[in-house]
């Protein structure tokens, strides 16, 4: 999958000098960033570098104190609540405890963005589009279960389904992969994978698993200090010297 | 959501600024709700789901306090009323106190309680697990799905729970009156409404829609600011409590001001 040819080189995301502070502690500082279409991006970075506060801010969750972040064409924090609301639907944001609605079995989870989004769908578009996600994810018979009846596996394969469900040009995931074992871990890769081979999305993974880094990017971006310090490929940003790096790698494969 | 990054720079102190800034997101967060009602889509079905958790699901509690009250006030008020061989006012005052006075405050503070604390623990543990954030990435406005919904629920669930109890609180009072006096129970109804007029219960339906606004708002507001984690829910719970208890105990008193001048 990797080394799928990008042909369309049109810009998706567009990120320029963006800073982001929270009172004393500078999380963002200055943050360049692209996405092209059909991309997959791996942000790599430590835990607390700002990569969730980074998509958060690419979909309007939180507002930059400076910078710019297009999105399809749009500077996100310039947006008004309807705009926004319309950008939105073609943004897949999945979550990194996955956020699903505890109160709601699994199909009402999937049905509660897509009803409210899409209008005059029949009950049986409805059923079919569910189906049609629950299958890309594997997931088939938790139609009916309730998400605390779920192992964070599933938690996290029925958050994907719920943002593919509105079809989204872009999929933020925020790390995919965190806290499931290594066969899930490659499970949930694949998925990734197979996501963009079938909905044509391009997608910024976050993680610090070099696993999936390796197996779904195209490209990887490091995150070090409020900055991309490194972006090539996988193995462009581990042959620098940079002990910073060589430390995230070799921490990574002693476990 | 987002936290002031700005320089620290206070326009008159620290606190005094805060407060205003409080005041401020309150207002704007209570204002947001009126826009938001009249504008549709409406979420409807949710709606009468909450509905049923505030009213329903409140009855027992209310049947049980509002009974307890109607008999206590009886048989506490009967010696000092037949020292002055006045029992038979027993029904008419009974009457008079539930319907002005108990039947919205025993309701409204025991919703306080049971509505305000679970809106303020939901809509808390919905914004720490980021079920909020996800609503709003997935294009749906949470405002309209978890508040409207909630807060106009209690503010018509409370003034029927509030009726509802001024009838059971007859109730527990008719159950101690016929423990001491013969008398039927329309006999009873009959003094108990003697002296009750049409304004007594439109400012008590007036109250109570204004404490169960209240209910709603609070514990609406106190959820979807927490922080701090599940330790935060535990606060929002709390504090939705305190505060609304607090909240309508002033408009007790300046509403039961204000509707006086009308009589
Ligand atoms: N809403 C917020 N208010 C205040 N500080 C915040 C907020 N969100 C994030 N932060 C701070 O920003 C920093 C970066 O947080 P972020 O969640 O982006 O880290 P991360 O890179 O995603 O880490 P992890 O890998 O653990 O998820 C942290 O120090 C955090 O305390
Ligand atoms: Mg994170």
């Amino acid at each position: 999958m990797a080394e799928q040819k990008i042909n369309n080189l049109s810009r998706v995301i567009e990120v320029k000098d963006l800073y982001k502070s929270f009172n004393e502690n500078h999380v963002l500082r200055g943050v360049e960033l692209e996405l092209s279409k059909g991309e997959n991006l791996v942000v790599l970075g430590r835990s607390g570098t700002g990569k969730s506060v980074l998509i958060k801010i690419l979909s309007g969750l939180l507002k930059q104190d400076r910078g710019t972040a297009i999105v399809l064409g749009q500077e996100v924090s310039q947006l008004n609540e309807l705009s926004l609301r319309a950008l939105r639907q073609k943004i897949g944001f999945s979550f990194q405890n996955s956020a699903l609605y505890d109160s709601m079995t699994v199909k009402q989870n999937l049905e509660f963005p897509l009803i409210r989004n899409v209008r005059h769908l029949s009950r049986k578009e409805i059923n079919s589009r569910i189906e049609g996600v629950l299958d890309a994810v594997g997931l088939l018979q938790s139609l009916n279960q309730l998400p605390a009846e779920l192992s964070g596996g599933q938690r996290k394969r029925i958050g994907i389904a719920r943002t593919l469900i509105l079809q989204p040009e872009i999929m933020l995931y925020d790390e995919p992969t965190a806290g499931l074992d290594p066969i899930t871990s490659i499970e949930i890769n694949n998925l990734i994978n197979e996501v963009r081979a079938r909905f044509h999305t391009s997608s910024i993974i976050i993680t610090h698993d070099l696993t999936c880094a390796k197996t779904t990017g195209d490209r990887i971006a490091m995150l070090l200090d409020g900055q991309f310090v490194k972006t090539g490929t996988f193995d462009e940003v581990f042959a620098t010297k940079d002990p910073r790096i060589q430390s995230f790698y070799d921490y990574n494969f002693i476990n | 959501m987002d936290t002031d990054s700005k320089a620290k720079k206070y326009l008159i102190g620290r606190k005094v600024d805060r407060f205003f800034i409080k005041v401020h997101k309150a207002s704007s967060f209570t204002i947001r709700y009126f826009k938001e009602l009249v504008t549709s889509p409406h979420e409807v079905g949710e709606f009468v789901q909450q509905c049923y958790n505030i009213g329903y699901r409140s009855l027992s509690l209310i049947t049980l306090t509002s009974f307890i009250t109607g008999y206590v006030f009886t048989k506490q008020s009967r010696p000092s009323l037949s020292e002055f061989g006045a029992t038979s006012w027993i029904p008419s005052l009974v009457g008079i106190a539930m319907i002005r006075a108990l039947a919205p405050l025993v309701t409204a503070l025991i919703c306080a309680g049971k509505v305000g604390s679970s809106i303020g623990a939901e809509i808390g543990s919905m914004k720490v697990t980021e079920q909020i954030d996800a609503m709003e990435v997935s294009a749906v406005n949470p405002y309209k799905y978890l508040i409207v919904t909630r807060v106009t629920a209690s503010t018509l669930m409370i003034p029927v729970l509030m009726m509802y109890a001024g009838f059971v609180g007859l109730m527990g009072s008719f159950l101690n009156v016929s423990q001491n006096e013969l008398t039927t129970l329309t006999a009873f109804f009959h003094n108990a409404f003697e002296k009750i007029t049409m304004l007594d219960i439109v400012s008590s339906v007036i109250r109570s829609l204004a404490y169960g606004f209240t209910i709603g708002i609070v514990g609406c507001y106190k959820g979807y600011n927490t922080s701090q984690g599940t330790q935060g829910v535990g606060k929002a719970a709390n504090a939705a409590v305190v505060a609304s208890m607090f909240l309508i105990f002033i408009e007790e008193v300046i509403l039961v001001q204000v509707i006086n001048w009308f009589r």
